[in-house]
């Protein structure tokens, strides 16, 4: 059965038919934002907002049992520590291999090429990965409480 | 050279102070302590701009801290030696960070000199010691890749505790 059913929560059919047709280009936009943080305008930051939006979105027309067959919350914060863990580790591996905290360790290869500028896009996609869940979680737990706080 | 040591001894009494006190409002009070302490140490390294948001961010904290910590009293009236003393504390605590902010900021360079000195090796030399064509994400995460961090650090411990205190679960039912 596909997760887009019928369901009694969220808005009406022609919020719910936009929402479906635009959430998988917000997300691919959002993934070419993070992965071209070092050729193109953006970067991790904007990137993992765009994705977290995108499952605002979800939430806001759907409701909160279809996105949660998507990502739940839990997925989203393990999301968040692992995007954390791959910036720190990134720094730490710049302190073994380079001697400095944050050296750029990897080569630089050719500008304006998607795999250039040594360790940044890792580190963007690190920092996206991070954005995403900490944004999705946060919005989630406000949401979740307002829900309690009715009863 | 020794004020920044007499800041950091401030600052580590202070945390001290907040750890061991038995009140919570002077555990507060100490914590104000160590971030006006740490807001005349980062004029004495000469960024003002991260002094001003250290005190703009150290005095709404403070706020909100006091009224967290549920008092309601106000020192109104001086009736003995325990508000002359209060007082007389209070402004030689002023007197002495006052004096030495203004010590602080005589160390700084003058007003709009030297112009964009940073900026310039950033712009020049950004493309060949990072190789990444967009220089505002050579400056966020090599440059200066350990504000980033910094950055991301408050962007968890916001989000953390933000999902802590809004839990459902485990919260004890009324």
């Amino acid at each position: 059965m596909s997760p887009y059913r019928e369901t009694k929560q969220g808005m009406t059919r022609i919020v719910k038919t936009i929402a479906k047709f635009v959430m998988p280009p917000v997300v691919l936009f959002g993934i070419y934002m993070m992965l071209h943080g070092h050729l193109t305008p953006g970067g991790g930051f904007p990137g993992g907002v765009i994705i977290a939006s995108a499952f605002v979105l979800l939430v806001l027309s759907f409701g909160r049992e279809v996105t949660f067959q998507k990502l739940r919350v839990s997925t989203a914060s393990i999301l968040e520590s692992v995007g954390a863990l791959i910036f720190l580790s990134l720094a730490v591996l710049g302190m073994v291999i380079g001697g400095w905290f944050f050296i750029n360790f990897l080569p630089k290869g050719y500008p304006l090429k998607i795999i250039s500028a040594g360790f940044i896009p890792f580190a963007n996609i690190g920092i996206g990965l991070k954005v995403t869940g900490g944004i999705f979680a946060v919005f989630l737990t406000l949401v979740m409480f307002r829900i309690v706080a009715k009863r | 050279m020794w004020e920044i040591y007499a800041l950091a001894f401030l600052m580590i009494v202070g945390s001290l102070v907040a750890v061991h006190t038995r009140y919570l409002l002077s555990a507060v009070i100490s914590l104000a302590v160590v971030g006006l302490a740490l807001c005349v140490a980062f004029l004495y390294l000469q960024a003002p701009d991260c002094a001003i948001t250290q005190i703009v961010v150290e005095v709404i904290a403070l706020i909100i801290l006091i009224r967290a910590t549920g008092v309601e009293r106000d020192l109104l009236e001086i009736r003995g030696k325990k508000e002359v003393f209060a007082i007389t504390a209070t402004f030689i605590f002023i007197i002495v960070f006052a004096a030495f902010a203004f010590a602080a900021l005589t160390y700084l360079p003058k007003f709009g000199y030297p112009v964009m000195k940073v900026a310039q090796e950033y712009v020049k030399k950004g493309l060949e010691q990072t190789g990444s064509a967009n220089l505002v994400t050579a400056v966020l995460l090599d440059f200066r890749a350990y504000d980033t961090l910094g950055e991301a650090t408050v962007l968890f411990t916001a989000i953390m505790g933000a999902i802590v205190v809004l839990r459902e679960v485990g919260r004890k039912e009324k």
